[in-house]
């Protein structure tokens, strides 16, 4: 009998699952009338990068989230943890990249609960790559996957439409020219620590500096075999707006049109003393 | 013609023939610019930051053009069409000049440029200007235009990319509009100055065209002064 196992994606029946293409294709035409338009989907436009040193991975990202040439976020988390030894950097659509790592997140902990083990990071990226393909790019989740299992420290990227690929640096994003440039420049095999965080930081603030999508703050994650260390920020934007005038409002600027204040009725149905032991 | 199955329907695809590309002679370079008039003076700033997309062309692109000692002109949008703009009003200042042997006041640069914008009504110039100067009197007169040239007086504007950010609050804090017990003081130069500053830094914040540096230019009788104030960079 063959059961599906609660540790593995449920996979669909056959072929690809366009459900609701359809109804999209009639939203669009009913919403799209030439005045309204269909919500656009608040895109990250991000500067992540990660790189492969001695002793494990760093991952780097900025904290801006624009939603059509506005900032929605100037302090957004774009490092999503996996699992304990794995995190994952996530560029393109916010809700894609938050949704897909989350739903990765929570079905390697079920496997980890099965098994007793820490995931490889290659588990993480099959699963990654089965969805993404299967979905053919509508899910618009642009993610540098970094981890360290015990076959060593991995970093890899994943596309929209699924591809893979296993690097030992990486910058994506709408930032990504102006990063490769820095990590192109500095990477070499085995650096330090140190080595390391400053060059990824250097990346993202190139990307801060270079790109109008990228901006605020860099947030970097070291992974290692002993542990992860988060920091967020690790470097903070060096702009600090000093604006000269008070903007309060005294009480009384709104009027008060009218005042109607009605007393709520309420009446004791019941009443329960419990007594707590407090010796 | 070739047919596709697609879970078990039918669909036919066929060759539409050549697919045309459109060119486009216009592109969106970003930049906000304010105006505003006071009793004695009158003030235009704008950032300098000059983009294309989600690049930076230039951080140090002034949109801000002295015509005059009492008029100075704002303009932003489509950075050619600026350029060939401000070159043809410079062109046309001296031809005045030249021809009343006076210079041109505020209102008349504006009524000009009205027509000079509304010339070219069916291949527009991209730009949105606002001209801030002296009238004849002495007093603060700010005007602003649409890219085909409808104009009128404002006592201050905001235009560009983070207009809708600035004109809500400047609505507020020079027009005292949606607020009530409040004294209507008038407008000195340093407040206007403060808070255009203030203003510009808050755009910064929100709008990914805005930042750089801030130059503004104060214009009383004594002339045209400029100050300029870093913003973010990023």
């Amino acid at each position: 009998v063959d059961m599906a196992l609660s540790n593995v994606l449920e996979l669909p029946a056959s072929g690809f699952n366009f459900e609701n293409s359809a109804r999209n294709a009639v939203l669009e035409d009913v919403l799209g009338d030439g005045k309204t338009k269909t919500p656009k989907p608040m895109k990250t436009g991000t500067t992540i990068a990660g790189v492969v040193y001695k002793d494990g991975v760093v991952l780097g990202a900025d904290t801006r989230a624009t939603s059509s040439e506005v900032v929605a976020d100037k302090m957004c988390a774009k490092i999503h943890y996996i699992a304990p030894n794995i995190y994952c950097c996530g560029a393109g659509t916010a809700a894609d990249t938050e949704k897909t790592t989350d739903l990765l997140s929570s079905n390697l902990t079920i496997f980890s609960m099965n098994s007793s083990r820490n995931p490889r990071v290659i588990m993480a990226v099959s699963i990654l790559q089965d969805m993404l393909f299967r979905y053919h790019g509508q899910i618009g989740a642009f993610l540098i996957l970094g981890g360290v299992d015990f076959t060593g420290s991995h970093l890899y990227s994943v596309g929209p439409y699924g591809s893979v690929n296993e690097v030992p640096y990486l910058a994506m994003g709408s930032g990504d020219h102006a990063a490769m440039g820095i990590l192109e420049d500095g990477f070499k095999p085995r650096l330090e620590l140190d080595e390391a965080k400053t060059l990824v930081c250097s990346a993202i603030h190139a990307g801060i500096m270079s790109d109008l999508g990228s901006g605020s703050n860099v947030d970097l994650c070291v992974i290692t075999r002993q542990g992860v260390d988060y920091i967020r920020p690790y470097q903070e934007s060096e702009f600090k707006d000093q604006r000269q005038g008070r903007y309060k409002y005294k009480p009384g600027t709104t009027p008060i049109l009218r005042e109607n204040v009605e007393p709520v009725e309420v009446e004791v149905m019941q009443e329960t003393v419990q007594k707590m032991d407090t010796a | 013609m070739q047919h596709c199955a697609d879970g078990g329907r039918m669909r036919e695809y066929h060759y539409t023939g050549p697919v045309e590309h459109k060119f486009s002679p216009y592109a969106f370079n970003g930049g906000t610019v304010l105006a505003i008039a006071g009793d004695d003076f009158a003030l235009v700033a704008s950032d300098t930051r000059l983009s294309e997309g989600y690049s930076i062309h230039s951080r140090d692109s002034p949109k801000c053009y002295k015509l005059t000692d009492t008029t100075v002109l704002g303009c932003t949008g489509f950075h050619g069409d600026c350029l060939t703009l401000t070159k043809i009003i410079d062109a046309r200042l001296k031809m005045y000049k030249h021809a009343n042997n006076k210079g041109m006041t505020s209102g008349a640069i504006a009524a000009m440029l009205s027509t000079i914008l509304y010339g070219r009504r069916f291949f527009p110039y991209y730009v949105y200007n606002i001209v801030g100067g002296l009238d004849e009197e002495g007093r603060g007169a700010v005007y602003s235009f649409d890219p085909v040239g409808s104009y009128q007086r404002d006592s201050y504007k905001a235009g560009g990319s983070a207009s809708a950010m600035l004109q809500p609050l400047l609505d507020n804090q020079i027009g005292y509009k949606n607020m009530e017990n409040v004294e209507h003081a008038p407008l000195s130069l340093d407040k206007a100055v403060q808070l255009v500053r203030d203003v510009f830094i808050s755009a910064a914040e929100r709008d990914v065209y805005t930042g750089d540096a801030l130059k503004i230019s104060i214009i009383t009788k004594e002339g045209v002064r400029e100050e300029t104030v870093p913003l973010r960079k990023d």
